[in-house]
């Protein structure tokens, strides 16, 4: 066990807990931020997507030690009232169906729109690509980032 | 307008107005994460609320909260049963608040997801509630305002007498009605008169999800719960012999480690009790990521499980003996088991005419056989489940798309009265079939009541995927006859699997054709099975349909054309009498996707495959284009035509359209499940290989066939007719048939990069 201090959606945070943690259980299970999902704990499927200093990183894989002073957001803190454009355009599309991989799509496209604000199909395929959705809502998936590219 | 007899329980409604009278007592919301959803945000809450039925709570101020009854698990039934009901109430759709209501079978009718039958089974009850609503706040108005009910109308929150020109909100007539006769009969709306149905509403747990508030059970976290874990057998038909406790024991975090059984072995089981192992190991910790360390660590020695049986009730509740053999199976002995069954004794489903004799006469015959895998649904959110097992009672909250069933597994298993058993619904992170069987909930059960607290029993995607319950593996021999004229004269369809028969002996082309011959063997085996979106059908349409397509291209005819000119013969002259569609409903689907997907004008470089099937009530016709672009499949366009009678929700049907079209592209190509020595040999996504984004199809279509026929169901039914669109288009672009599933080992790989 080990004390760390970290920085999740703007807010100072300590947990006490064992270094080899990923920060999707630290998340879940110390934090009370279950927003960000379990899918498959080794990488290859996105639910678990958070940012670590506004890039999109698989938090399955990544141990609380590893973390540092870097700033974590969650789709909790994604934005104050829902109203992220990547959100909004989530809504309008009505894209989820269970809704179990969304949190994860929508981390994973909210990065890509912010290092690129137009992407190409090509490149949204790319970047969206390492994202399950077992329920099939790729279509609406992709056809939400362009609006949100649109939008933003 | 229909008059229809009062469907809804009397009795029902004493125990709910008597309940109501102390005060509503009983929780509904008894998640933080299932308080009322988003509109609840914009809207200001009544002070008091007043309860007209089961599903029906009107504010004083004309807020309205509606019940949704059954389980979620993405199908949208959580806003398209509300839907009906509020249309039938008249109320306006901004101010409704949707509820999930728990399992609660005093109230509710029929709380289960599955088989399509969410709004075909709900369609009547729900409109009777929200009729009977509606009278009752006619009622209360007539009598306040001393004017005949006759003359009252209601719609969008509002009750109107024209005459004396009085109006009144429904919230301020609510407690009176609520305390009124409740009326034998009710008028429903006349189809014409929806102002709902029909009218996309997007999810009302939309906003929720985007902004990741707890929905599923996984999210659940009371601070005094446990965290379990189980161990299961590497492998069907083994079973735990020995545990090292000593092994996990001691780690940091680690309270509990213990053998148990699922089931009693004396236990009569339910249709949906499937128990991959007889046998568990326990891991109970206090946090999720120190359990799985145990997990890895722990030492369990196994041994080879001997033949057994059990008594099972069927679907229907009539009681069978369900034969397990002992030891250890691979695949490559399934297939060969199946070869034998074929070439073997089968049993005999239907025929009509003498199929032999036309086989004779026949100038042409085609012979195909048809496999596919065993398949893992692999639903997003890994099992889990919460239960709170006390002296007095017990509370489980977990994934189920069947709480009824697995309500009576958790009664005989803990031995407390069911009464006494509460299953709260979440949210499912799908559920494809899986979630029809509960043995998550009966293991969490079981852990809690031995730890004597609450627990949080999580699946690891390893466990999730190698527990069992697939998708069977089959296979299907079709074998048909031409005239000199093409006609189809004979049809002979012989097909099996492990440990099921796929054949549906009564559908197409069963009734098209003068002789036809079904015919059907199975395999026993250790490996479980289970629902997965559209049984059989999932596999014996694919089959049908590619078979269909390469005897219309011997026959020399436009694949749709043979198949109208079949269904124009099973119309106006069927063969038989139990055939299981409506010819002209199939034809419909046909025609509307030729033309939507402009059939017929070809255009250079498009190889397109069509395929039709009838399911769960259900009309489908697809087609698909395909081109090969780097040596791989990219499916450019996708053109679906439904027959599923009228439509609630017709976005969130879109949805699950091109969702069910996506899940039947990825499991054509990729989806696969194989054993060796009863070992599952794939046990994550590294293996496992699941449809992505950049395989997804570039458009998709989804056409609804308009008519006034009561609703059927829309997540299964777009599923079974994909394999065979993707089959029939990669044909066109390949030049190559597929025969066996997953298409892309079928591929050129050398060739492919996919
Ligand atoms: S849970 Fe992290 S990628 Fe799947
Ligand atoms: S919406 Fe169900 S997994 Fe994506």
């Amino acid at each position: 066990m080990a004390v760390f201090n970290l920085s999740v959606n703007g807010k100072k945070q300590q947990v006490d807990v064992d270094p080899a943690t990923p920060m999707l259980w630290v998340l879940r299970d110390h934090l009370n931020l279950v927003g960000t999902k379990f899918g498959c704990g080794i990488a290859q499927c996105g639910a678990c997507t958070i940012h670590l200093d506004g890039t999109a990183i698989r938090s399955c894989q990544m141990p609380v030690s590893a973390v540092a002073d870097k700033a974590i957001t969650t789709i909790e803190g994604l934005s104050e009232e829902g109203d992220h454009p990547v959100q909004k355009a989530w809504l309008e599309h009505d894209v989820p169906q269970c809704g179990y991989c969304q949190a994860g799509q929508i981390m994973t496209a909210s990065a890509l729109l912010a290092s690129n604000p137009n992407p190409s199909d090509d490149e949204i395929e790319a970047a969206m690509n390492g994202n399950i959705c077992r329920c099939g809502t790729y279509l609406r998936i992709k056809a939400a980032v362009k609006t949100a590219a649109a939008n933003a | 307008m229909t008059l229809i007899a009062k469907k809804i329980d009397r009795r029902s409604f004493m125990k709910v107005s008597a309940l109501a009278g102390g005060g509503m007592m009983l929780s509904f919301s008894w998640l933080a994460g299932c308080k009322p959803t988003t509109q609840a945000e914009v809207m200001e809450l009544p002070k008091e609320w007043f309860e007209l039925n089961s599903y029906i709570k009107i504010g004083d101020n004309g807020v309205v909260t509606l019940m949704s009854p059954n389980p979620e698990f993405g199908s949208n039934v959580k806003t398209s049963m509300p839907m009906i009901l509020a249309d039938e109430l008249g109320v306006d759709w901004k101010n409704v608040i949707v509820e999930q209501a728990d399992f609660y079978p005093e109230r509710f009718d029929r709380q289960f997801t599955g088989g399509s039958q969410g709004i075909r089974q709900g369609w009547k009850p729900l409109r009777t509630a929200g009729a009977t609503a509606r009278e009752m706040l006619i009622k209360a108005a007539a009598q306040t305002w001393s004017v005949p009910a006759e003359e009252i109308t209601a719609g969008a929150g509002t009750l109107e007498h024209k005459a004396s020109g009085k109006k009144a909100g429904y919230g301020e007539m609510a407690s009176l009605a609520a305390t009124l006769e409740v009326p034998e009969e009710v008028k429903l709306k006349d189809i014409k008169d929806f102002n709902l149905i029909g009218v996309s509403q997007k999810n009302v747990d939309g906003k929720k999800i985007v902004t990741g508030k707890p929905l599923f059970a996984m999210d659940h976290y009371p601070a005094n719960a446990l965290v379990a874990m189980v161990v299961h057998p590497p492998a069907f038909g083994m079973k735990v012999k020995s545990l090292d406790e000593s092994s996990a024991k001691g780690m940091p975090g680690i309270k509990d480690v213990f053998v148990f059984e699922p089931v009693k072995e004396d236990y009569d089981r339910n249709f949906f009790d499937v128990n991959s192992f007889s046998n568990l190991v326990a891991i109970v910790g206090t946090s999720t990521w120190e359990v799985m360390q145990a997990k890895k660590a722990i030492k369990v020695e196994w041994e080879i499980t001997a033949d057994s049986s059990f008594s099972m009730a069927g679907f229907g509740g009539n009681k069978m003996t369900v034969k397990v053999p002992g030891g250890v199976e691979s695949t490559e002995g399934h297939k060969a088991a199946m070869e034998a069954m074929a070439k073997g004794k089968v049993n005999l489903l239907r025929k009509d005419g003498d199929p032999e004799g036309a086989f004779k006469k026949a100038a042409k015959v085609l012979e195909r056989t048809y496999t596919a895998p065993y398949l893992a649904h692999n639903c997003m959110e890994p099992m889990n489940c919460f239960a709170d097992v006390r002296a007095d009672g017990a509370t489980l909250y977990g994934p189920i798309q069947a709480p009824e069933l697995i309500r009576n597994t958790i009664s005989a298993r803990l031995g407390l009265d069911k009464e006494k058993i509460q299953i709260n619904l979440a949210r499912m992170g799908g559920g494809f079939g899986q979630r029809a069987y509960g043995h998550h909930m009966v293991e969490a059960a079981v852990i809690s009541q031995k730890v004597g607290a609450p627990v949080k029993l999580q699946y690891n995607r390893e466990d999730d995927m190698t527990y069992g319950i697939y998708r069977p593996t089959y296979s299907a021999t079709y074998r048909a006859g031409l005239d000199e004229n093409n006609n189809l004269i004979a049809f002979h369809v012989n097909g099996g699997g492990v440990p099921e028969s796929p054949v549906h002996a009564n559908r197409f082309p069963a009734g098209a054709v003068d002789n036809y011959l079904a015919e059907g063997w199975s395999v026993e085996s250790n490996i479980t099975i289970g629902a997965f979106r559209a049984p059989r059908s999932n596999f014996i349409a694919g089959a049908e349909q590619s078979f269909i397509d390469e005897l219309a291209e011997l026959a020399g005819k436009d694949p749709i054309d043979f198949r109208l000119e079949l269904l124009e013969r099973a119309k106006t002259n069927p063969v038989g009498e139990r055939n299981d569609y409506e010819a002209d409903r199939y034809a419909g689907v046909l025609k509307l996707v030729r033309e939507k997907s402009k059939w017929d004008e070809p255009k250079s470089g498009v190889n397109r495959g069509v395929s039709a099937y009838f399911c769960h009530n259900s009309y489908v016709a697809e087609v698909i284009d395909v081109v090969i672009e780097n040596n791989a499949p990219v499916f450019k366009n996708v053109y679906a035509a439904v027959d599923c009678g009228i439509v609630v929700n017709p976005d969130a049907a879109a949805n699950m359209g091109e969702g069910a079209i996506v899940d039947g592209i990825g499991n054509a190509l990729f989806g696969e499940m194989d054993f060796v020595d009863g070992v599952p040999q794939k046990n994550n996504f590294h293996q496992y290989r699941m449809i992505r984004q950049k395989e997804a199809p570039r458009h998709v279509e989804v056409h609804f066939v308009k008519n006034d026929i009561d609703p059927t169901g829309l997540g299964e039914p777009l599923f079974p007719p994909t394999f065979a669109a993707v089959a029939n288009a990669m044909h066109k672009a390949t030049g190559k048939r597929f025969y066996n599933q997953p298409f892309m080992k079928e591929m050129d790989v050398s060739r492919s990069r996919i």
